[in-house]
């Protein structure tokens, strides 16, 4: 046998089973619409109690993310997710679910080099290259308002 | 002695024996078809313990212990153990080892270790460097999850391609040849054969082109 790289790639792709993408895509959609319908319901909410819309949104955020916190710990979100996909992972949920499940997982090495240090071992690149980015996005902003 | 025949195939003329062995198994192990094989299932995968890590110790000492009374050895009566498992520094083994007071050779081979340490407790007793030696590896899932992957409250979603760790022990002890047991009568090291696959969740297509390159 003396098969090249390339070859064996094709092979194993072949001979790897698909993931079903169809019902992997109706799923994502029905949970993930199910999660933004949770999300718009709640600012409707907030905003019938005198909140301006601002606020509203921002409280729907924090109340998602309040939400997922407490279903990954009782490992009700990991069941959810295993179906939802990107539906979960897209919305502020897949944030949250980032930064609980390492703060839960590396609890027994301490709460300094455990839980402190892992805390952002998902999260982390998408905080650091989103600052970045924002930090780009300000100064091309401030350049154009110059003029 | 051990004689080469072949270009890599070590013979081993004595046929060591595997004297005694024992296997124990966690939760998803017990609803498992090989269920019945195992001499013990844990019904927590923490076995008491506060960490998955040291869970897994004591599933390694666990499997040591049994292998070696099934064998109606005792401790002492050990000359070398070849141990290993998945995690940093092979924690897994030597934190379970470490009061047996017997010299120990670490060894990492990932999914070889059972067969590298078999492989190496059989010549050791071949070539009549050691009477008695334990051949033992351990895995758990959750301290290999964590550690080549991602926390298990993470919620993502498995390829149809990805596999499960087993949370395992198992130990081996061979011995000179003893009639009626099962015995190991060649070895035969590995290469590595790396084609390029770079998925985590695709260990199969990772490591079937040893099986299917090596020649005697």
């Amino acid at each position: 046998m003396s098969t090249t790289g390339n070859e064996y790639d094709k092979m194993a792709k072949k001979a790897s089973p698909p993931s079903p993408k169809a019902v992997d895509c109706i799923k994502a959609f029905l949970i993930g619409g199910t999660v933004c319908c949770i999300g718009q319901a709640l600012t409707e909410a907030y905003s019938l109690l005198d909140i301006d819309k601002d606020t509203a949104k921002t409280l729907t955020s924090m109340t998602l993310i309040v939400l997922t916190a407490l279903l990954t710990g009782l490992a009700i979100f990991p069941k959810i997710a295993k179906h939802a996909g990107a539906g979960t992972i897209v919305p502020i949920t897949g944030f949250a679910n980032a930064m609980v499940s390492p703060a839960m997982e590396f609890q027994s090495e301490g709460r300094i080099l455990g839980t402190g240090s892992k805390l952002f071992t998902i999260a982390g690149p998408v905080i650091a290259y989103g600052c970045s980015a924002a930090f780009v996005y300000g100064v091309i902003a401030f350049i154009f308002k110059l003029y | 002695m051990p004689v080469k025949i072949g270009k890599y195939t070590l013979k081993l003329q004595s046929n060591p024996s595997v004297i005694g062995f024992a296997g124990v198994g966690g939760i998803t192990e017990g609803e498992g078809p090989l269920a019945e094989e195992f001499d013990f299932i844990y019904d927590d995968d923490k076995a008491g313990q506060e960490s998955f890590e040291k869970a897994e110790s004591i599933f390694h000492k666990e499997a040591v212990d049994r292998a070696v009374s099934k064998a109606g050895k005792s401790k002492s009566d050990i000359d070398f153990i070849f141990a290993g498992d998945l995690l940093n520094q092979c924690t897994g083994s030597t934190f379970g080892i470490r009061n047996m007071n017997i010299p120990y050779v670490g060894v990492y081979g990932a999914c070889s270790t059972m067969a590298l340490t078999l492989a190496l407790a059989s010549l050791f007793v071949d070539s009549g460097a050691a009477g008695c030696t334990v051949a033992s590896t351990s895995s758990h899932f959750c301290s290999a999850e964590r550690q080549f992957r991602l926390p298990l409250e993470y919620g993502g979603q498995r390829t149809p391609t990805a596999q499960h760790t087993a949370t395992a022990a198992g130990a081996s002890v061979i011995s000179t040849h003893t009639k009626n047991t099962p015995c190991v009568s060649a070895v035969l090291i590995g290469k590595i054969k790396d084609l390029g696959i770079k998925d985590a969740n695709n260990m199969g297509a990772a490591m079937a082109p040893v099986s299917g390159r090596i020649r005697p």
